[in-house]
């Protein structure tokens, strides 16, 4: 399983065709406490770079854009009564949602953790 | 700045050095701790004495007869006009001081305009009564609408829109009705970046799709990034000039013209319009259609005081789509309501109606006093000393505070800082709740979205200089208790009715209903009145 990050701060989990997506740490200390999140729906298709979540904290309400194409196959039943989840645990337990990728050669745009981390202190 | 008690005739307002006593009310001197009003009614007491209703009409409401109590509370009518008294005295008004919340232009409603308002004339008219019996209305609505398009420049208006949202409405429903009439299928509108979250909305709403247009470094709409996504399948922007960073749009004119060569139209957001009344024609930049708030730039009475009043001015190619109904001034003088029995004739292409009647009247009334009262000088003046204002404010506190455009030149009619210059810790919200203790209603916070912690200060024209230099002093007070690590400041405001609430758990486990029925502990209060 490997770790790719988007430059608007999605994470994706890719494992064979199966790919799990959430927002960066980083994106949620940003986005500050989190109160909603709309979700998905399971079954629906989904372009590269297309706002598919939203992400609602005290701050503002956030898209948030799926970092491959494919079709949707999960989303975290969790954030329903706990959307404080992707404030605590937005890399692992926080999760939004996962894609069945149409393309696994669009992660060729995407960073990995190092890359991620360069281009956060840069902003 | 001026101390508030400069010439000493006060005894020292505060603390007199021992510990304040608590009191058994709750409230503490003049500040004053009010219950719900179902909390204070007992039930027992009546502001009115009705007659036991006869049992004839109770039958006859058969099955929809209540069977239980309505429970209202019960006061005397001085408990009633007390306890909305008290309410209203934990309030911040634009008659207490200034407002300078950022992109909402809270400036002062003269009084002039309400005593305008309340002549029995325009007061105590129907929209039903015969138009004959209200010409003297309908000349109103029609001078107003004759300035607006003046001011604008532009070709036609929908005076009937209900507020700034409801005239994007009406402005999407033009072009969507231009763009049916001509067969075509366009299903995208493109938003910059720094527009209000409104834009957006309103063309989901309106049945568009929504596509993001960047921002340049500058704040500005990145005018290449447009250009490279106009094409067939674009109904056209939405704008907001001056935008919500405070900036004006100076490709503008270069913008429009390549919208409408794609075939597209132009959608201006007018809120900002405060900051070029009477100096720039948004007809003159290819503007088709633009709102007005008249409770913003025409000082109409705004948030809470309201109703606000959104007229939309249409270009000369959007004019024939819009809604029913407009006055229209008679060779003779007299004026005609156009409705839905002429429309056919007279104008048959209109989308249709927003409204029931004619609009905000009230607003109307108000709206015209204002400009009438300033003349069209007057108005020009508003925009130039809104805009100075908005600088010295800018240029007053950019040493104490991040502020991020200001290399770029001149603001106009509002000045943005950012959290980016505070020490870890502290944070845009603290210099908000920090000049709630100050005595003022905080700027706009956290918006537009593309600065981080954005503080959006808009001093309007209200404000004299000594009334911009309490805030000025008020505002570099607490950013410097920031930049000094004041600890005490991330628990302000400290002297408010209320401490720091909990805005996060208010919204994910918001009560928005009182259950006095239920018997159930009162939720945690997050700390005392006033207290610390």
């Amino acid at each position: 399983m490997s770790r790719y990050f988007s430059k608007d701060h999605e994470w994706i989990d890719v494992d064979g065709d199966t790919g799990t997506v959430g927002i960066t740490d980083y994106a949620q200390g940003q986005l500050g406490d989190i109160t909603f999140v709309e979700l998905p729906a399971v079954g629906q298709a989904v372009k590269k770079g297309e706002s598919v979540s939203v992400v609602d904290s005290v701050k503002a309400a956030s898209d948030v854009y799926t970092p491959v194409s494919g079709e949707v196959t999960d989303a975290n039943p969790a954030l329903a009564d706990a959307p404080e989840l992707v404030n605590a645990d937005a890399e692992t337990g926080g999760w939004l949602f996962r894609i069945k990728l149409a393309d696994a050669g669009e992660l060729g745009d995407l960073m990995d953790e190092a890359a991620y981390k360069d281009y956060v202190d840069g902003l | 700045m001026n101390a508030p008690n400069a010439s000493g005739w006060k005894p020292e307002l505060g603390p007199s050095g021992t510990a304040s006593p608590v009191t058994s009310s709750g409230d503490r001197g003049l500040q004053l701790e009010e219950p719900l009003i179902f909390e204070l009614g007992t039930g027992a007491n009546f502001g009115v004495d009705l007659d036991a209703p006869e049992a004839a009409p109770l039958a006859s409401l058969g099955r929809f007869l209540r069977k239980d109590k309505a429970a209202l509370p019960g006061l005397t009518e001085p408990e009633a006009v007390r306890h909305y008294t008290r309410l209203s005295r934990q309030n911040y008004a634009i008659d207490l001081g200034p407002f300078p919340l950022g992109s909402c232009t809270m400036k002062h409603n003269p009084r002039l305009n309400e005593k305008m308002a309340r002549l029995p004339g325009f007061a105590d008219v129907h929209p039903l009564q015969p138009v004959q019996s209200v010409q003297g209305a309908l000349g109103v609505i029609n001078q107003l609408a004759f300035w607006l398009i003046e001011l604008t420049g532009m070709h036609g208006v929908a005076m009937t829109p209900k507020a700034g949202a409801h005239g994007e409405l009406c402005g999407l429903l033009c072009i969507k009705a231009a763009i049916l009439a001509k067969g075509e299928d366009r299903p995208v509108i493109l938003v910059p970046e720094s527009a209000h979250g409104t834009n957006p909305a309103t063309a989901a709403f309106a049945g568009f799709r929504v596509e993001n247009i960047p921002a340049t470094p500058a704040g500005r709409v990145d005018l290449a990034a447009l250009k490279a996504r106009l094409g067939p399948d674009v109904a056209g922007v939405m704008i907001t000039n001056p935008n919500t960073c405070g900036l004006f749009e100076p490709e503008m004119k270069d913008i429009s013209d390549a919208v409408h060569a794609a075939g597209g139209y132009v959608y201006c957001d007018g809120a900002n319009f405060n900051a070029i009344v009477g100096k720039v024609r948004p007809g003159d930049l290819g503007v088709d259609a633009m709102h007005i708030n008249l409770h913003k730039t025409f000082s109409t009475p705004h948030g809470g005081g309201g109703p606000g009043s959104g007229p939309v001015v249409l270009s000369e190619a959007l004019s024939p789509f819009g809604p029913l109904p407009f006055t229209a001034r008679q060779a003779d003088g007299t004026i005609r309501l156009i409705e839905e029995e002429d429309a056919p004739v007279e104008h048959p292409q209109g989308f249709g109606r927003m409204t029931a009647f004619h609009g905000q009247m009230g607003m109307f009334t108000r709206a015209l006093t204002y400009i009438l009262s300033h003349g069209a000088d007057g108005l020009r003046q508003v925009a130039e000393d809104a805009v100075l204002n908005a600088n010295y404010v800018l240029r007053s506190l950019e040493d104490v505070l991040d502020a991020p455009f200001a290399a770029s030149g001149p603001c106009m009619h509002e000045a943005l800082f950012s959290d980016d210059n505070l020490p870890d810790g502290f944070s845009t919200l603290d210099v908000a709740k920090g000049l709630i203790d100050e005595g003022f209603h905080p700027m706009t916070v956290y918006f537009p979205l593309v600065v981080h912690g954005a503080m959006l200060v808009e001093p309007t024209e209200t404000e004299s200089k000594q009334g911009l230099d309490r805030l000025i002093g008020s505002l570099r007070a607490v950013a410097e208790r920031a930049l000094a690590g004041d600890e005490s400041l991330k628990s302000a405001p400290h002297y408010a009715p209320r401490r720091r609430l909990d805005e996060t758990q208010a919204a994910r486990k918001p009560v928005l209903t009182w259950q006095g029925h239920v018997q159930q502990p009162a939720p945690p209060i997050p700390s005392e009145i006033g207290g610390s």
